[in-house]
């Protein structure tokens, strides 16, 4: 009997680092927290125009009945990885074609019309999020944040903080391959 | 140069611990007398030569040598003096070096002052020790060498993380390092017992010291870093059961148990192989907590470099030493002779509880640290994480029974007591703690349940503490000449318990009081705005931009008043560092025994509202916060009177004849 009890110790020992073990898998990371909102249908919100710019504004129904996915970028005038972040996103939509949708994250209309008229405007609409409700929906940590929605309203990635950098623009990339947004074999 | 000095130096200590780590256990077993005492000499010089290697480093912190990629990433020209020293340590590789050379510190303090112990357990003892010193230098020297060079040189630093510059901070981790490392010593004293197969109240007595000293640092360490958290970090909370808390509180617990159930060994020759077990266990909690803070497992606030490779080895090292320990108590604790008997109700039996509560205790925070890895692994990447109500609602309700015992236990005999007689003694302070429990219910009209019952086992084990000291020097009950003659010859052992015990009742009038009457407001404020607090009023004055020697600052100015009367001025600050790209809040508290009255600012919400001058100015008061740092000085104290005891320096068993007026000064 107190041999057994002796060897406990020891079997509670190997089981926790068992786990360890598994834990130390480098393609593991722990900061990476996926968004609960992932295979749910898109949530609900509808956004004015931004004051004093064309594009119309933006709300769920837009993300509904689409051929295929489409992207969601959060930003922002204020956000300096945003400004960034522009160019590759610009690049997405007018060489591969990529379907852009914009949320302008608690930002004062004049500046985000002062912004987009500096750097282009790749949004096809833009919803004016002044005060961050539909931030709140969409569960966002911060700004920018991108989000892939399948045709039928559905989050299929999500992606927090700037596509820039190559090993951000490559992981991104491969999650537009593997939701069908952009056909593969490009730049992987 | 001296770098490569601190390198070679490095690479020494590492071929004395080889040396160390297999001659005088060899000589043990053969009953080499030349081999055990070679620990001697080659203990001091990994001291040496680790030495060398820690003032090499500093030396580069100290010059800013930017040829030194640690200087680099941890230094900058113009940081603080201290913080420059504080840097040596501040980055893994320089914390796994200090973590190095207390551990060599520990193997040369046995060496030299363990006069008593027996030349074989010695060397084994210092044997072990050397195997733990060669797996850390090992890793140290293969993946983690602080003396690595860069070229070409930069031209300035990066700074360290500004968090960290801070003096409560540039001294926790040397304290939690003596804390965890000095396990490391009765770690060995464990390993050199099942290796030589017996343990004896001897064996206690020799191995307490160390557990002492070990315990005391730890607790200090803890108390500091949770004392940083709560006015560096500006949300006014002092314990957030973070996973990297909770690793360093893991081994207090497991060493606080230790400290308990060794005394049973010592005195009574019983609960043997339990003792083994836990001193075993409290070093594998420290490893786990080096092994979880360096490895990137766990997310947590506190992050030092998250590299696979290192966690890798040092899971490999835990393996080894965990793993090999684990085996040989399996393989030899069943050999060991059973120890005294007692009945269910004794002092014996009161440790038993005592240990089985705090046992308990560390698996229910082990588990909350470690579940959502499991969580992770079992479900296939799914990701949950533990927090605050998880550990307040498991972790409370197993600490309040242990509170309860510990006010009866010290008034338990040996072997068997006589229950009757001390609930008799223990009736003037039941009526005490109900009678206290229900003015303060009175002075505070309203709060919950639990912490009411939390504030009645906190008064109910500080009265009791009082009285049992009391009973001991007959206090009232003999002429007052007589009580005061007794109080001198109490054993400092004694006087040691006292003050801990009555040190964690003062930290609980802490803990619960700024828990449970707390109040917070958080608000924009623009320049004379008022917010009212706990019957405070404070104004908001604006925010002025000051310089200081690496960073620039927005320094809020508050003026408190109460009922009208000016208290005091308050400057909560938000720094900026230049050169590190980060920030770190300064708050200001204004501090009484009664309360803290604690402000900080943040960055205005958004450009609009700083524009006009708007801030973020979180006010928080806090009840009684200042006992919390009390009661744990208190119980580092205990630990410290406990520790001078003279029966912990002379080896024969103590003798109740010798008065402490014999007892050399201190």
């Amino acid at each position: 009997m107190a041999r057994i009890f002796a060897l406990i110790p020891l079997v509670v020992a190997l089981v926790f680092g068992g786990f360890f073990l598994w834990g130390l898998d480098p393609d593991r990371d722990p900061n990476n927290i996926p968004s609960v909102l992932i295979s749910q249908p898109a949530p609900e919100f509808a956004l004015p125009a931004v004051e004093g710019l064309d594009t119309p504004g933006f709300s769920r129904a837009d993300l509904v009945g689409n051929d295929g996915p489409v992207i969601v970028n959060v930003f922002a005038s204020w956000c300096v990885p945003c400004r960034a972040e522009h160019s590759v996103l610009t690049q997405l939509v007018e060489r591969e074609g990529q379907r852009l949708f914009g949320i302008n994250y608690k930002d004062k209309p004049p500046d985000a019309t002062r912004w987009l008229a500096e750097l282009g405007n790749p949004y096809e609409k833009i919803g004016s999020d002044i005060k961050g409700r539909a931030g709140i929906e969409w569960g966002i940590s911060g700004v920018p944040e991108t989000f892939i929605v399948g045709g039928d309203g559905t989050v299929l990635y999500r992606f927090v903080g700037p596509v820039v950098g190559e090993d951000a623009i490559a992981t991104f990339r491969q999650a537009l391959v593997q939701t069908g947004a952009l056909k593969g074999g490009q730049g992987e | 140069m001296t770098p490569e000095i601190g390198h070679f130096a490095l690479a020494l200590t590492l071929a004395m611990a080889m040396v160390q780590s297999v001659l005088p256990i060899v000589g043990a077993s053969r009953g080499n007398i030349l081999w055990m005492h070679s620990a001697r000499w080659s203990s001091i010089g990994q001291v040496f030569f680790a030495s060398i290697a820690f003032f090499a480093l500093m030396q580069a912190f100290i010059t800013s040598d930017f040829t030194v990629k640690n200087v680099v990433e941890n230094s900058h020209s113009l940081k603080p003096m201290l913080f420059k020293i504080a840097g040596t340590w501040g980055s893994h590789e320089g914390s796994l070096l200090l973590w190095v050379l207390i551990l060599t510190v520990f193997g040369a303090a046995v060496s030299v002052f363990g006069t008593n112990i027996p030349d074989t357990l010695k060397a084994r003892t210092l044997s072990v020790q050397a195997w733990v010193s060669v797996g850390f230098l090992t890793f140290m020297l293969f993946t983690s060498n602080p003396f690595d060079r860069v070229f070409p040189p930069p031209t300035d630093g990066q700074d360290l993380n500004p968090l960290l510059q801070d003096v409560g901070l540039a001294m926790h981790p040397p304290l939690l390092y003596f804390g965890y490392v000095g396990f490391s010593i009765v770690f060995s004293f464990a390993v050199a017992a099942l290796i030589e197969g017996r343990i004896d109240a001897a064996w206690a007595r020799w191995v307490r010291p160390w557990t002492l000293a070990a315990w005391m640092s730890l607790t200090a360490g803890i108390a500091l870093g949770s004392w940083w958290a709560y006015y560096e970090l500006g949300w006014g909370g002092w314990w957030f059961w973070d996973p990297v808390e909770n690793v360093s509180f893991m081994p207090w617990l497991m060493g606080t148990a230790l400290l308990h159930s060794a005394i049973v060994t010592e005195k009574r020759d019983a609960f043997k192989s339990w003792t083994i077990l836990l001193a075993i266990l409290t070093f594998a909690l420290s490893l786990l907590g080096t092994f979880v803070v360096r490895s990137g497992l766990l997310t947590s606030v506190h992050a030092f470099a998250v590299d696979p490779q290192r966690g890798l080895y040092i899971l490999g090292l835990l393996a080894l030493s965990i793993g090999g320990s684990l085996t040989l108590f399996a393989w030899r604790a069943p050999l060991m002779e059973p120890g005294g008997l007692f009945k269910p109700i004794s002092r014996e039996a009161g440790l038993l509880v005592n240990n089985l509560i705090l046992a308990t205790a560390t698996g229910v925070v082990l588990f909350g640290t470690l579940y959502p890895l499991f969580y992770e692994a079992m479900t296939g990447g799914d990701k949950l994480s533990v927090g605050p109500p998880f550990f307040n609602a498991s972790f409370i309700p197993l600490m309040l029974p242990l509170v309860f015992v510990m006010g009866i236990g010290p008034f338990l005999s040996w072997k068997r007591a006589d229950l009757q007689g001390v609930a008799q003694r223990l009736r003037l302070v039941a009526l005490l703690t109900v009678l206290a429990t229900l003015a303060i219910w009175y002075m505070t009209n309203g709060g919950p349940v639990l912490g009411y019952l939390s504030i009645f086992l906190a008064l109910w084990l500080f009265f009791a503490t009082l009285k049992e000291w009391a009973l001991r020097v007959k206090l009232f009950d003999a002429p007052f000449a007589e009580s005061r003659r007794r109080a001198a010859n109490l054993p400092r052992s004694s006087y040691g318990m006292t003050l801990a015990h009555a040190g964690l009742a003062v930290a609980m009038f802490g803990f619960i009081g700024s828990t449970v009457w707390k109040s917070e407001q958080v608000v924009f404020v623009q320049p004379g705005d008022v917010v009212s607090i706990a019957g405070f009023d404070v104004t908001f004055e604006g925010v002025e931009r000051v310089r200081g020697p690496n960073y620039f600052a927005d320094r809020g100015t508050l003026t408190v008043n109460k009922e009208g009367r000016f208290i005091t001025e308050l400057f909560p600050e938000r720094r900026i560092y230049p050169v590190a790209e980060s920030s770190t809040t300064e708050s200001a508290i204004r501090s009484t025994l009664i309360g803290d009255l604690y402000a900080s600012i943040a960055n205005p919400a958004s450009e609009d509202a700083s524009a006009q001058g708007a801030w973020t100015l979180r006010i928080l008061y806090e009840p009684l916060v200042f006992f919390i740092w009390l009661g744990t000085a208190m119980l580092v104290l205990g630990g410290g009177l406990s520790l001078s005891d003279r029966r912990l320096r002379v080896g024969a068993p103590r003798r109740r004849a010798i008065s402490a007026s014999k007892m050399p000064a201190e």
